[in-house]
């Protein structure tokens, strides 16, 4: 018998949260532990009020046979509500100038938005589409578009080492029905809450995929972003990978980029 | 004298091209971002049927260009240029220049307010619906491209767009108006006298047009609302002569006044779609003038990732009506769209080739007129895509304007090189 009540105990807990040592799971539950790994890494990605990159990806079957799709990103953050993202198609050549608009929402479903610049015509579209493979590489859209915390529920697993680094294991549960997914699993450094290793289990809970992210850098000496993510699929043996290039933060980008004006000015 | 102007244009245009290639590569120089991009089609059309008329073949073999430069400025004031070369072997109206583009574009705000200036040739599209685009009125349709008209013709125009957090207003000066291209004596899918192309008539001459629309997005709900007021882009076709006294179909164009409401709700896997116009000014098909409310009126809805593959299925049906009824003047050849459904699945394979399956069905509620088509796309290389369509026409009622062409079902091969 520990001669401490329950109350100071659970004072002391809260002071070594805020003293911003890392999550403590003594006590937590793992679903409580798993929000809060959750919210700490969202924490961390706050204020960086937009950015800009280019992405290409190399989609590979399993024959080993290649093709690529280039493309540029624009991300908007939102403070009360889910950011705003711009892809801009450049390859394919026939898709170039291609464009889509999505309006992520925290609670509500996604607004989208595709511009077809042969035709001149913006076409909102369903957003139920995602778990649809993003320009037919292993990439659905929903794990390439932003994901609010609030679009899954948590579970802490355990932590174990990832290379040199100790890493945090979380399983997180889809909310929308549309997800293709079960769940994910989720492997983060427990220093900087970045991103290693996600597993994702189809709604067979077959373990469909395998996303690993390498070649991290810090921006703005804050912000993490990783150089390089590859999907494998298992079931079918194809292989997309993603590089990520020429990132920009704090750009003068604004609310009006994001709009279905800005929409029909890109290029 | 269409085909010969482009032959003489042709080389003058290569010269054009070659020279602004020079030109914006000059430009990375100086700090200007350019872009340099386009495609060329090669095509070619099957008839499998004789045609109405002498002289009509049955293969079409041909080719267009288009390319496009953009320049633009580190603040992203730029210039568009998009011209556009056809060559048909088969029907001389068919080959043909545009420009399809030639802005310039400038925007900035105003507090919390955007404004947009595009000076220029544009293209503008209006609208939700698939069958046809009723309220899309401010481009001609280049007709001889296909005979959906969704292709357009370049419109010289003044824009201004002012967007803030009450939605998108912009208001539109047409200083110069375009007339429909039509196939002529050997083409296919052609009336029974050719539309003549020179000596157009107009209600008013060089009438200065207007148009105005209004958008915003309200949660799941998509609205416009638009006005047009101006020389129409659909010609009241008249017997008359050319130059030389042969028979023909004369263009003439009313001035007319259009108000537009288009709707679209999106909710889950479904799009609800209207669209409606009132039109006061035009005359109907016996050449009187009749005021009249048309709309489409339909729905799609797409199944993703079909039978756990990453196919995604969609259907759609949309509804046509036009309130003059019989004496509705054809919108989209061969209907006549007084009392006309439309049906149509698309298969999206979402493979690394974007294979994309389209089949639809137009068919008249009142008339016998019905015509099927199905698409194929698929990119079969990186930088080349193949296009395989078929337009099969069920039958056209023998009261149709379109009867003659109730032999013109057609295969279309195009291989595209994007560059």
């Amino acid at each position: 018998m520990i001669p401490i009540r329950p109350i100071y105990l659970c004072f002391a807990l809260c002071l070594i949260l805020l003293a911003g040592l890392p999550v403590c799971a003594d006590d937590a539950t793992p679903e409580e532990t798993g929000l809060k790994i959750a919210q700490d890494a969202h924490a961390r990605e706050k204020g960086f009020s937009n950015f800009t990159a280019q992405q290409t990806m190399v989609l590979r079957n399993k024959h080993g046979q290649e093709s690529q799709r280039q493309l540029r990103v624009k991300v908007l953050e939102v403070p009360e509500d889910g950011d705003k993202s711009l892809f801009v198609f450049d390859q394919p050549r026939d898709v170039k100038g291609t464009a889509l608009l999505i309006h992520a929402h925290r609670e509500s479903a996604d607004d989208q938005w595709l511009y077809l610049p042969a035709l001149k015509r913006v076409k909102r579209i369903s957003s139920s589409n995602q778990s649809g493979s993003f320009m037919g590489s292993e990439f659905a859209y929903e794990d390439l578009t932003p994901q609010a915390v609030e679009k899954f529920t948590y579970r802490y697993l355990r932590d174990e080492a990832c290379g040199d680094l100790t890493c945090t294991v979380t399983e997180r549960f889809p909310v929308d029905k549309k997800s293709g997914y079960s769940r994910q699993v989720v492997w983060r450094d427990k220093e900087e809450r970045r991103v290693w290793k996600v597993a994702y289990y189809d709604r067979k809970d077959t373990h469909l995929k395998t996303l690993t992210l390498e070649n991290y850098a810090q921006y703005l000496a804050r912000y993490w972003r990783a150089g390089q993510m590859t999907m494998v699929n298992h079931l079918t043996g194809k292989s997309t990978v993603l590089t990520w290039t020429d990132f920009q933060f704090q750009t003068d980008l604004n609310d009006r980029d994001f709009t279905q004006t800005g929409l029909k000015r890109v290029r | 004298m269409l085909r010969r102007t482009a032959l003489h244009i042709l080389p003058f245009g290569t010269v054009w091209v070659l020279s602004l290639v020079f030109a914006i590569n000059a430009c990375a120089e100086i700090g200007i971002d350019r872009d340099f991009s386009g495609r060329v089609n090669i095509e070619s059309r099957w008839f499998p049927q004789a045609g109405a008329f002498s002289g009509q073949g049955a293969y079409a073999i041909g080719f267009f260009v288009e390319p496009k430069l953009y320049f633009a400025d580190a603040k992203g004031r730029s210039l568009t240029l998009s011209p556009f070369f056809r060559y048909d072997n088969a029907d001389s109206r068919r080959t043909h220049v545009d420009l399809r583009e030639a802005y310039l574009l400038l925007f900035g705000e105003i507090g919390n307010s955007e404004w947009e200036l595009r000076v220029g040739i544009d293209q503008v599209f209006w609208g939700v619906a698939e069958s046809q685009h009723l309220v899309d009125i401010v481009n001609q349709i280049d007709l001889v491209e296909h005979p959906n008209g969704e292709t357009k013709l370049g419109q010289p125009m003044v824009q201004v767009t002012y967007s803030s957090g009450w939605g998108i207003v912009a208001f539109f000066v047409l200083p110069y108006h375009r007339a429909r291209t039509f196939p002529g004596q050997s083409g296919r899918l052609r009336l029974p006298l050719v539309v003549g192309d020179e000596d157009v008539e107009y209600e008013s001459e060089a009438h200065l047009d207007f148009a105005a629309r209004y958008s915003q997005s309200f949660g799941v709900v998509d609205v416009g609302l638009s006005v047009f007021n101006g020389t129409n882009r659909e010609p009241f076709l008249m017997p008359g002569a050319d130059r030389s006294g042969a028979p023909i179909l004369v263009q003439h164009y009313d001035q007319i006044r259009q108000f537009g409401l288009d709707v679209q709700i999106t909710v889950g896997s479904w799009l609800f779609k209207l669209e409606a116009i009132q039109r006061a000014g035009a005359r109907n098909l016996l050449g009187r003038e009749e005021d009249y409310v048309a709309s489409v009126f339909g729905g799609e809805y797409t199944f993703y990732s079909v039978f756990d593959s990453a196919v995604d299925l969609s259907v759609l049906g949309e509804w046509n009506y036009d309130g003059r009824g019989r004496n509705a003047t054809p919108s989209r050849s061969p209907n006549t769209l007084e009392n006309d459904f439309f049906f149509a699945t698309r298969l999206a394979f979402n493979d690394v080739q974007s294979t994309e399956i389209v089949a639809s069905f137009l068919g008249d509620a009142g008339r016998s007129t019905r015509a099927l088509s199905v698409k194929l796309d698929r990119r079969i290389y990186d930088r080349l895509s193949l296009d395989i369509e078929a337009i099969h026409l069920l039958s056209i009622d023998q009261a149709d304007i379109h009867y003659d062409t109730r032999r013109d079902s057609f295969v279309d091969l195009s291989l595209i090189y994007n560059f």
